[in-house]
Formats: C-alpha cells, sequence, structure tokens
C-alpha cells in the first residue's frame, strides 16, 4: 500500500531529533496559550512566525507551527472545565458541562475525557489527510486558472457563510483583505500599487504586522478594557480516570465529534470552532435526557472536544492540497510556507514530499505529546491560570514586538503595525469579525493572477467561468450557499445557532 | 428613517470609505481591458464593491428588523498606552538598544491595565529581560542591538 510508504517517510522525517524538538515547542507553547484566556492561536502563530525564518528547513517550521493550532484545541479544554471560560472560542461549549462536572468534584475525569476524546480524534483525523490528500491533489492538477478563481470564489464565501456574524459585513471584510493584498509591487507590469513611495510598501504588507496590529494588539486593548475578573476553580481536580461508565458513555460522541469535524474541517470556514458547536447540538438532540444537558453531562465534554481537535486538523487538508487556507490560522501557515518559497498547492506533496508527509507524521507525534502535557502535568496549567492578565499582556507585547522587528530586523513593521491595531480596535467595536479579512490578504494577488490568466487565455471573454463544467460548479456552490444564507429561515436559525457563543 | 444598529452603520460607511480611497487610488494605474488587465483592473473593480457592499450594511441598520446596537465607549486611556508603548518600543530600538527598548515597552504598557502595581511591573522587566536575552539573544540569535549605541560604539 502506497499510504504506508508515504507514512514511512514522514514518521522518518517527524522522527528527526529537531523536528520532535520543535514538534514539542509547538504543542507545549499550544497548550499554553489554549489555557491562556486572551490570546488565541492566531497572534502566536503570527508571533513565532518570524522566528522560523531562521530555520533552515520548512519543514521543522510548519510542524512547529502545527503544533500550536492542534495544541490550543487541547488547552482550551483546561481552562473551560477549571474557569468556566473558554481558553480558545472552539472551547465555548465545553464550558457548558464541563464547568458543571468540576462543580460536582469530577474536574478529572472531564479533563481526561477531553484529552482522550482529543487525541482519538487527532489519530484518526492524521490517517483521513494522509488518505484522501493525495486523491484531492489529483483533481487540483485538472484545474485551469478559471477553475483556480472559481475555487477561490467558492472558498471564500463559504468561509464567510459559515463563519459567524453578519454575512454582508464578513464579505465586506474579504474584498477589504483582497484590497489590501493589492498593496505592493504588480507582478505583470512592476507597478508599485499603493505604496506612496514608501520603499518597504513595495514588497506588499507584512502577514504579521497586519495579523499581530488586529489580532495581537487589538485583541490587548479590548481585554484591557473589560477588566475581565477570573476565577480558578480552587478545589482540588481529583482523581484523573473517569469510571468505566463514564467512558461508556463517551465513546459514541467521540466517535461521532471526530466524524464530524473532519467532515466539516475540510469545509472553508469551518475548522474547529463550527464542528464543536455542530457536535455539541447533535449530542443534545439525540440524547435521551436532553434536559440534563448543560448541568454537567460528559457527553457533552467528549463530543465537541472530539470534533474540535478533528476539525483543527482536517482544515489542513484543503491548505496543503489546493493551497486554499480555509481559515485564518491556515493563511498564516501559508504564508509560512511563502517565507520559505513554496507554493502552497497540489505540487508541494510531490515536490516536497518530506514536507508534506513529514507534516502529516508530526501531527500525530504532536497528539500523542499533548496527551502527556495535559494529563499529568495538569497542575502546572492550573497554576499558570492563577497569573493575572496583568502580568501577562506585557510579555505578550513583548514577544509581538520583538517577533514583527525580526522578520526583516527593521523598525518599519513594528510601526507598520501601529494603523493595523487601530482597525483592530475599530472592527471590534463595530462588531465585524476580522479573520475573513487575513483570509483575504493572503488570498489577494493569486486571485488577481488567475483571473488575469483565464481572461487572457478567453480573450476577454467573462464567459469561461460558467462554460468550464468545473468552475460552473464550483460558482452554483457558492451562490447556492449565498442564497440560502439570506433565506429568512435559514437565516434566523443560523442567528440561534450562533447565539450561544456570545 | 433612524439608524437603529449604530455598530453596522458607522461598519458600512468605513467600508464605503475604504472601497472609494482604494478605488480612487486605482486611477492612477493603467486600467486595461478584460483581456489584458493593467494593475488598475482588479483594484477598482474590487474598491466598488466594497463600496457597495458598505453602503448596503448601512442601509440595513436602518431596517425596522435590526435590534438596537449602540457604540461601546473608546478606551482612549488603553488605546494610548498599549500602541505608544509600542511606538516607543520602535524608535528607541535602534538607538538605546533591546535592553531599554523592552524595559520602556514594559513600564509604559504596565500602566494600562486598571490593577497594576510597580513592584510587580519591577519584577516582570528583571523577569522578561533575563528571558528576552536567552531566548532571543542567546537562544534565537537574533539580530539587533542589545546595549545603547553610544556604550557600544567605542
Amino acid at each position: 500500500m502506497e499510504i504506508f510508504d508515504h507514512l514511512a517517510l514522514g514518521f522518518a522525517t517527524a522522527l528527526s531529533l529537531d523536528n520532535l524538538f520543535y514538534c514539542f515547542i509547538g504543542v507545549l507553547f499550544g497548550t499554553l496559550i489554549g489555557v491562556l484566556p486572551g490570546i488565541g492561536p492566531l497572534a502566536t502563530i503570527a508571533m513565532l512566525l518570524p522566528i522560523t525564518y531562521k530555520m533552515t528547513d520548512p519543514t521543522t517550521a510548519l510542524i512547529m507551527l502545527a503544533g500550536i493550532y492542534y495544541g490550543a484545541q487541547y488547552g482550551g479544554s483546561t481552562t473551560a472545565i477549571l474557569v468556566n471560560l473558554p481558553g480558545e472560542t472552539s472551547s465555548v461549549v465545553t464550558v457548558l458541562d464541563g464547568y458543571q462536572m468540576a462543580r460536582k468534584g469530577r474536574a478529572g475525569p472531564a479533563l481526561a475525557i477531553a484529552a482522550i476524546g482529543s487525541f482519538f480524534a487527532g489519530t484518526v483525523s492524521t490517517i483521513m489527510i494522509a488518505a484522501f490528500a493525495p486523491p484531492m491533489a489529483e483533481i487540483a492538477f485538472k484545474f485551469g486558472p478559471a477553475e483556480y478563481f472559481s475555487l477561490m470564489v467558492m472558498g471564500l464565501i463559504a468561509a464567510v457563510v459559515l463563519a459567524h456574524g453578519s454575512v454582508i459585513k464578513a464579505l465586506a471584510m474579504v474584498v477589504f483583505g483582497l484590497l489590501l493584498g493589492m498593496v505592493g509591487t504588480d507582478v505583470n507590469s512592476g507597478v508599485a500599487r499603493f505604496s506612496f513611495d514608501i520603499p518597504e510598501l513595495t514588497d506588499g504588507l507584512s502577514f504579521t504586522a497586519v495579523a499581530m496590529g488586529i489580532f495581537g494588539f487589538g485583541e490587548i486593548i479590548t481585554n484591557l478594557e473589560r477588566r475581565e475578573k477570573r476565577e480558578v476553580f480552587t478545589s482540588k481536580v481529583g482523581r484523573l480516570l473517569p469510571s468505566w461508565e463514564e467512558m461508556k458513555r463517551s465513546m459514541a460522541p467521540i466517535v461521532r465529534g471526530t466524524a464530524l469535524g473532519s467532515f466539516l474541517g475540510v469545509l472553508p470556514g469551518g475548522g474547529a470552532v463550527l464542528a464543536s458547536f455542530t457536535s455539541y447540538a447533535i449530542e443534545k438532540k439525540i440524547s435521551k435526557t436532553p434536559e440534563k444537558f448543560g448541568t454537567g453531562m460528559i457527553e457533552g465534554v467528549a463530543g465537541p472536544e472530539a470534533a474540535n481537535n478533528a476539525g483543527a486538523q482536517a482544515s489542513f487538508i484543503p491548505m496543503l492540497t489546493l493551497g486554499i487556507p480555509t481559515n485564518a490560522v491556515m493563511a498564516l501557515m501559508v504564508a509560512g510556507m511563502m517565507i520559505h518559497n513554496i507554493q502552497p498547492g497540489p505540487q508541494v506533496m510531490t515536490t516536497n514530499p518530506t514536507l508534506f508527509w513529514g507534516l502529516i507524521a508530526s501531527m500525530w507525534i504532536g497528539n500523542a505529546m499533548l496527551v502527556i502535557l495535559n494529563l499529568p502535568l495538569i497542575g502546572i496549567w492550573i497554576k499558570l491560570l492563577t497569573v493575572p492578565y496583568r502580568i501577562l499582556y506585557p510579555a505578550i507585547l513583548l514577544f509581538c514586538c520583538v517577533g514583527v522587528y525580526s522578520v526583516n530586523n527593521n523598525v518599519f513593521d513594528v510601526f507598520m503595525t501601529i494603523p493595523f491595531a487601530i482597525l483592530g480596535y475599530v472592527f471590534r467595536k463595530l462588531a465585524c469579525e476580522p479573520a475573513p479579512l487575513l483570509l483575504g490578504l493572503v488570498l489577494g494577488q493569486l486571485m488577481e493572477e488567475y483571473l488575469r490568466r483565464a481572461m487572457t487565455i478567453s480573450r476577454g471573454d467573462w464567459s469561461v467561468f460558467v462554460t468550464r463544467p468545473l468552475s460552473l460548479t464550483l460558482l452554483i456552490i457558492a451562490a447556492v450557499l449565498l442564497v440560502i444564507v439570506f433565506m429568512p429561515s435559514i437565516s434566523k436559525k443560523r442567528a440561534q445557532a450562533f447565539a450561544e457563543e456570545d | 428613517m433612524r439608524i437603529r444598529n449604530h455598530q453596522d452603520f458607522w461598519a458600512g460607511l468605513m467600508f464605503a470609505a475604504i472601497g472609494i480611497l482604494f478605488a480612487g487610488f486605482a486611477q492612477q494605474y493603467d486600467f486595461g481591458a478584460a483581456a489584458r488587465m493593467g494593475p488598475g483592473y482588479f483594484p477598482t473593480m474590487l474598491g466598488i464593491l466594497l463600496m457597495l457592499l458598505g453602503l448596503l450594511v448601512s442601509w440595513r441598520s436602518t431596517a425596522k428588523s435590526q435590534a438596537e446596537h449602540r457604540l461601546e465607549p473608546t478606551g482612549w486611556r488603553e488605546i494610548l498606552l498599549v500602541l505608544g508603548a509600542v511606538i516607543v518600543f520602535g524608535l528607541t530600538l535602534p538607538w538605546l538598544g533591546m535592553v531599554a527598548a523592552i524595559a520602556l515597552l514594559i513600564l509604559i504598557s504596565a500602566v494600562a491595565a486598571h490593577d497594576y502595581t510597580w513592584k510587580e511591573t519591577i519584577i516582570s522587566i528583571i523577569v522578561l529581560l533575563a528571558v528576552a536575552y536567552l531566548v532571543f539573544v542567546k537562544g534565537l540569535e537574533l539580530q539587533f542591538p542589545v546595549w545603547p549605541k553610544f556604550l557600544t560604539a567605542a
């Protein structure tokens, strides 16, 4: 079987000393920021992205960055269960039953089930990626410029529809992001666009500066305003091992959550958050005692925690095979690949097989490390939760500033974060979800390039997008998604589904 | 017509203004034609699209079905202190070096918290400087001046 050869190559790569070390650093940081409310994987990856510059092997860099993302899903559940606060957005639903379990003295089993569920989901979705990525890349090779353009349109629209908040505003944020992507030298004509004679801008906006400004600094300012009060669950975590009965009750939700997460994660805009919400809703619906949900049902912890980890990992599939990021974290991963001159897309699998399979194998290794990090070492994370935000944010700020500076060893990028921090703050005040902007920023130039090529081939005939069957299919999917989301009955349901989040 | 959702109303205006700005500046660049797109083509189209989306958002904010949403007050104190700290860091790093720049960054930004204390801030500075020196200078070997220029130049 070919898949075993691939995985063997992957494990050989991932088990090298360097890669193991950075995988560990990644999951450690991921757990750390997952546990701490107020700093997400997005800001952390943006923070560490410049450091990957110094790494000679891009595989190592991606292994570390990936570890941060799925590691954060583990850490987020700890905070959800012990503090009644989601450490990550994807742990929002874990708060509902996890905290109630902690109040009943079952914090240990809740944490254990969350870790076991996540590990199971991580294992299954690693195999999923290994199995489904090659055929997906196969399809992608049939894509011409018109198909790629339509795929991006579909991807961006789906990302907007599945994300929460107002659809039109999210669309506007995508377009704004695409426009920001235009800043810099135009590849075809060599004209420097929107650079206003500032030499640093001719290379385009720095992803790290934009992401750090909007997500890092913008977040810190809003958190400071809120004057959040945190109360750590002080009683003992108790025995970690769940009872046999709890194990039996969690089994089916973990399997369902894994399946759901693997599926939803592949969809644009999907990923961890959507998966955990849907899983909770399903578990509640099929339970014989739905009224008990919210009072400490272990099913309400097991399902969503499995789902968010599966979703986080499955969202690597479209990024690795099509080169299309489906959420903001993946957008940064794309930026990370481009730093090392790797253009994400179907060719990565053949041109950089060690990178591709090494990354996949490292996910399983990272998941195993996470179980150890999260269960026996739980005490350390609990201690960490008692550190107040007023001590944490200057440290976060410091890492952000040094990170941005070290991209080009230039303070220009540090100053570039200021307008984007202000923008990020304004976005939050005006209830505009900033993640779609980053997707647009990453895809802007690519999208323009594919549009140009498609139109040059068709000699200016716009119908090329609807006469080629694959392209037409993708556009129809995009149109259907938009129509559905604006239908009154659906938009009401959608509002309800996301209402629990706020 | 009455604005119900203030957040959406202003968000819409912001998008429209940004769209107009981009489309306007794009006019300096060659527009080209559909078969041979110039550097101005895509930005102009996107700018116009963003303007239309923005106007739509603003217009919908007056709809009867919209829930009332007021704007929250702006936290000028937090914005000025946090971003001011970042600016000071950027200004001082090339001349005063990493140690001084980091100390200033933490000193200024820490004041933004409503419950900060001087004692904690001083301890933070010392601990973070040690971490920064170990991680950035020794561990990652990042390239930046550690000490003030006038001390090391001689």
